[in-house]
């Protein structure tokens, strides 16, 4: 049994585990090993397209976390004041969008704003003849695709989050004078923070880290694991093994902070997301 | 307090019903308590007590009828602006904020804000009538039970509310604690001379500390009257059964006087009753019971010492003897009354050596100790 398990963490972990070592790799070639060096780490650096992908994915990622944090807030707070079968129904569906695999989200929403476009320019050229704006793929559909995928987990964690927060906190500000609104600032936004704060790494997480929708919906400026992905073609050099290693950091970091910010230290019944 | 009948009340109930779906928990309420009193509701589990609090908190609205807060009828007005503040029994402290800023809450959210002097003077007055200062800058899931529990009733009076309502507040602490508690509690009641209003299922507690006992069953009030009134006039068996320990003697009524009437206990023992139950009609051939407190009954071993106003005298054997401290508890087993329980006080013992187990005693008790109640 034991070498099962570790036969199994060496099957998942080695493949990345490679990719991190290699991109220390002194030689030209990526699974050549050459002896240590730092050098593909400042080249990629360097690279003024890996740079303007990167700063694409940085972005793309801070404007989905934004745009899919406060929806995704909104939703669970009016979310929560529904009950029967209109909010056993939108729970069944938050849960099923966030099954709904990468490529089904990218194929979606790509024919959706394609029909959109399809329709709307035309009517945008009626209406401002050649200095009509053209709607094409670009960063804003990235960001809405991802956005969209986002929307669910926020809602999630933000919901359980919601769940566990004590009634009578919120009837304890209520006894003390404070309006509603008061209540929602002083008690529920605070009591909530971790949560907002954790859809947010998470959700720049996912964006930053999106391969498959990106690649359906994306325009001209690629991010950066299209950019890696085009690279590759031309041959795996120890430079994309670096960027695909600083990838790696960002989003384990992130990854670990949102995880962090989930735990509960206040004693308090908050409940942990059940995500990441 | 209670007896200053000229005083006003604070918080009335008129009629009141709560409906959740099905159940009734609170069923046609009616109710006034005076400024400066200390009231408690007593009941068991899901009698409704909880219930009634939240509706003068503003938590729940009355499905029919009114309640009245200092003569403002309150019905459609929300918990945020009614003049009253309330302990949970969860305390319900704010775990982001520490015991300064949740002692500060109520009066933060006032209108024109009061200036941060006048906030830090009132916050130091308030934590020093419950013993804190020095504890300000506390995280409240730092501290202890009780120290909880008075910032609970820190934040809760610093507000100087009409009235404080207080939820089950002592029933997570220990026994020592919640006793010291009590004592706590009544003092600074007596010291605000704000309107306290308890719940409760612990009738010690309730007995102990409130002016006024409000009794409840299934959503409706059964008796309301001072700790003494209760406990010598009860005026059901539910309550002389609720309140205190009481022994029950099912038995039917002889000749009715005017003020009196013969009993005639199950097993033949026949004795005269001045007392009844609350508007209690006698007619001869009624089923009633009669409750004697167990304190009420004499034992000795030479029947002659018993007063001579003793209408019952019977010879019982003893079945049980718990030593409980100031008093020993007896159970008892005779041929005139059945199985009973008798209170000797400890004095008693060294002027008699204690009864043993099997021994054959005279129980006697005057008529006084019997009142009349309804069968149910
Ligand atoms: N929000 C609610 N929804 C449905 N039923 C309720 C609600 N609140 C109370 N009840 C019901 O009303 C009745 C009275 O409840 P309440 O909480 O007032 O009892 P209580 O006397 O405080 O009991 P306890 O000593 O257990 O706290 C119970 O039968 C309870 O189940
Ligand atoms: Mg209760």
């Amino acid at each position: 049994m034991r070498w099962y398990a570790a036969a199994i963490y060496v099957f998942l972990y080695l493949p990345i585990a490679l990719i991190v070592i290699f991109s220390f790799n002194a030689g030209k070639y990526a699974m050549d090993w050459q002896g240590f060096s730092v050098e593909w780490y400042f080249k990629a650096f360097a690279n003024p397209f890996a740079l303007k992908a990167l700063r694409t994915s940085l972005v793309v990622g801070l404007w989905t976390a934004v745009l899919a944090t406060s929806l995704g807030t909104l939703a669970a707070l009016g979310l929560e004041r529904m009950s029967g079968w209109p909010r056993r129904a939108s729970d069944g569906l938050i849960y099923i969008a966030i099954m709904v695999p990468g490529v089904v989200i990218g194929i979606a929403t790509l024919i959706a704003f394609v029909t959109a476009f399809n329709l709307a320019n035309p009517f945008l050229e009626g209406l401002f003849g050649d200095a009509a704006p053209r709607l094409a793929m670009g960063l804003p559909t990235v960001i809405g695709a991802h956005v969209l995928f986002n929307l669910a987990v926020v809602i999630l964690i933000v919901r359980s989050r919601l769940a566990g927060l004590d009634r009578s906190l919120i009837e304890a500000s209520e006894d003390l004078y404070a309006t509603p609104l008061g209540t929602f600032r002083q008690v529920v936004l605070p009591m909530l923070a971790p949560a907002i704060l954790a859809s947010f790494l998470l959700s720049f997480t996912f964006s930053f880290e999106d391969f498959i929708i990106a690649f359906f919906v994306s325009g001209p400026d690629s991010t950066l694991p299209i950019y890696i992905f085009s690279s590759i073609r031309r041959g795996i050099t120890p430079e994309v093994n670096a960027i695909g290693s600083v990838v790696l950091a960002v989003s384990l970091t992130l990854l670990i902070m949102a995880q962090f910010l989930l735990r509960d230290r206040t004693g308090s019944r908050g409940a942990r997301g059940d995500q990441a | 307090m209670a007896e200053d009948a000229a005083r006003k009340p604070i918080v009335v109930f008129r009629g009141v019903s709560k409906f959740f779906g099905e159940v009734a928990a609170a069923s046609d309420i009616s109710l006034e308590v005076a400024a400066g009193e200390f009231l408690s509701f007593l009941g068991p589990s899901g009698c409704g007590k909880t219930t009634a609090l939240r509706m003068i908190a503003g938590f729940e609205q009355p499905s029919e009828g009114d309640v009245f807060l200092d003569g403002v009828r309150v019905n459609d007005i929300p918990a945020y602006r009614r003049p009253v503040n309330m302990v949970f029994q969860s305390y319900a402290l704010f775990p982001h904020l520490n015991v300064w800023r949740n002692v500060a809450y109520g009066l933060l959210q006032r209108s024109p804000r009061p200036s941060r002097a006048d906030i830090d003077r009132s916050v130091a007055r308030v934590l020093d009538l419950v013993q804190l200062n020095g504890f300000e800058t506390r995280r409240t899931w730092e501290m202890s039970g009780g120290q909880q529990q008075r910032v609970a009733l820190a934040r809760a009076l610093i507000n100087e509310p009409k009235v404080l309502l207080l939820d089950e507040p002592l029933a997570a602490l220990d026994r020592k604690l919640r006793r010291e508690m009590q004592i706590e509690l009544q003092n600074l009641q007596r010291r605000v001379g704000i309107t306290f209003i308890l719940v409760t299922h612990d009738q010690e507690e309730a007995l102990s500390m409130s002016d006024r006992v409000c009794i409840m069953r299934q959503g409706r009030i059964v008796q309301i009257g001072k700790p003494t009134d209760l406990y010598d006039r009860p005026a059901s068996r539910y309550v002389a059964d609720f309140v205190g320990k009481s022994n029950f003697f099912p038995g039917t009524v002889g000749e009715v006087a005017a003020d009196s009437a013969q009993v005639t206990v199950a097993s033949g023992v026949s004795l005269p009753v001045n007392r009844f139950g609350e508007n209690m009609q006698l007619a001869k051939g009624d089923s009633v019971v009669l409750a004697v407190r167990p304190e009420q009954i004499l034992l000795t071993r030479s029947a002659e010492s018993l007063p001579q106003d003793s209408v019952v005298r019977v010879e019982s054997r003893v079945l049980n003897r718990i030593f409980l401290g100031e008093h020993t508890e007896y159970l008892l087993s005779s041929e005139g009354l059945g199985e009973f329980a008798a209170l000797a006080p400890r004095q008693s013992e060294l002027v008699e050596s204690p009864f043993e187990t099997g021994e054959i005693v005279t129980a006697g008790f005057r008529a006084e100790a019997a009142q009349a109640l309804a069968a149910d």
